[in-house]
């Protein structure tokens, strides 16, 4: 398939991988490289990535996942909403079995009740065609799909679609790589960045932030390339940020998708799972779009909560320790039976190691 | 969440369109995209494309891979 196949040519990844070893021989400690975005962690795990790189590279999943990320808090949420009559919740795939401490989950309710979407234009299209139900739609994803959904309330408002709604749990990237880099604890060496989130908002996002990375693209040959990127920075004692997936990125992004985004959200205070609360990391709706705001129709005030004690997440999401270091991984915590949401998603760093690495 | 694919254009109507990735069609809409054309592949996230793919510079891109060849 164009655009996939020519850069998962096997030669090409060997070609690339030796002139990683060959850079990386006289370097004498560990390199940390901190894939941020989940799709890069399953991409690695299903192309066997890190077999092809040499031992003194490690590379680490970061807060990318933006199931991963989502408070346990906002599945309760999720729940309640879903549990009145006249709710119909419309959300992601890999929303549906994410566990609150409970152990609760969405997956456990009626397919009436719960309609997966790939698109968050067809919540809005079952919201038409129920006009006696509110339509809910559980806004979860960053920057990439952020816009889609801004454009989704757009025409809700447009079109008068008076039983639509959306709880956002929408994330930004930039402020938790600020987070993650003054929190410390984990001393990344360079940062794979977000191929897709930087589409939209461009490679100038992460300029003023005092990271080393490399804007990416999620074949093989794009990884690679991005971690021989970054390995030259290092040998050369560079801090840049640099654009390995030239094809699809430019420096000032999507300009409709940003003004669409702008549009419907305001940046807020937000709380990350496993990170706390990062100041402006997330989207709240804006005053014009207040009326399709979910989050007024929950009884009260929905408590924080705890992750289940022994789960490792917030610091696999941290970088601070592998899957494998959880004593939860393998063991009670099983995509089967999952305690954390690393293990519960399709991109999250249990679930990849779990599937690719084992 | 991003995953995005490239499909090729087939066919537009206002702004929604056809893409074709492996065979398969799906529908697009075109709404984020200034002056899309038939023939040309995007990047497809959530039932949005999201941006053109630059052909010269996946070209670029390929041809800088055979640099690596120099080196083995």
């Amino acid at each position: 398939m164009k655009y996939i196949s020519e850069f998962s040519e096997p030669a090409l990844l060997k070609d690339i991988s030796e002139n990683i070893r060959r850079n990386t021989a006289d370097i004498g400690k560990k390199i940390k490289i901190m894939e941020v975005c989940g799709t890069h962690t399953m991409s690695i795990g299903r192309s066997g990535l890190r077999s092809m790189l040499p031992d003194n590279i490690v590379l680490l999943s970061g807060p990318g996942c933006p199931v991963c990320v989502t408070p346990a808090e906002y599945i309760t949420s999720a729940i309640e909403l879903a549990g009145s009559k006249d709710n119909i919740i419309a959300t992601f795939g890999d929303m549906i079995r994410v566990p609150n401490s409970a152990g609760q989950s969405l997956g456990s309710m009626s397919s009436e009740k719960i309609r997966v979407v790939y698109s968050p234009l067809e919540s809005l299209a079952i919201a038409k065609k129920h006009p006696e139900k509110r339509v809910i739609f559980l806004g979860v994803g960053f920057e990439t799909t952020a816009p889609v959904v801004a454009h989704t309330l757009q025409t809700a408002l447009k079109e008068k679609i008076n039983n639509f709604y959306c709880l956002s749990a929408h994330k930004l990237v930039p402020p938790a790589l600020k987070a993650l880099v003054s929190g410390g604890g984990n001393e990344i060496d360079g940062f794979i960045l977000p191929g897709h989130v930087s589409v939209i908002i461009g490679c100038g996002s992460y300029r003023d932030i005092g990271i080393r990375g490399v804007v990416t693209g999620f074949e093989p040959a794009d990884i690679l390339n991005g971690i021989n990127m970054l390995v030259s920075q290092i040998l050369e004692d560079r801090n840049d940020i640099e654009n390995q997936y030239r094809r699809a990125v430019t420096e000032s992004g999507n300009i409709l998708m940003k003004q669409a985004m702008d549009e419907v959200f305001v940046t807020a205070d937000t709380k990350w799972r496993g990170l706390g609360t990062i100041p402006l990391s997330g989207l709240a709706l804006s005053l014009i779009y207040s009326d399709f705001d979910a989050s007024k129709l929950l009884s009260g005030r929905i408590l924080e909560e705890e992750d289940p004690a022994s789960c490792r997440c917030g610091e696999v999401l941290r970088g601070i320790c592998t899957p494998r270091e959880c004593p939860l991984f393998g063991g009670n915590c099983i995509p089967e039976n999952p305690v954390g949401p690393c293990m519960v998603s399709s991109e999250g760093a249990c679930s990849a190691y779990y599937k690719y690495e084992v | 969440m991003c995953l995005a694919v490239p499909v090729k254009i087939i066919r537009i109507d206002g702004t929604r369109g056809i893409g074709e990735i492996g065979g398969v069609d799906r529908e697009i809409d075109l709404t984020f995209l200034e002056d899309p054309r038939v023939g040309e592949y995007v990047l497809l996230h959530a039932g949005f494309a999201i941006q053109k793919i630059d052909e010269k510079e996946a070209c670029e891109t390929l041809e800088a891979f055979k640099e690596f060849k120099k080196y083995i």
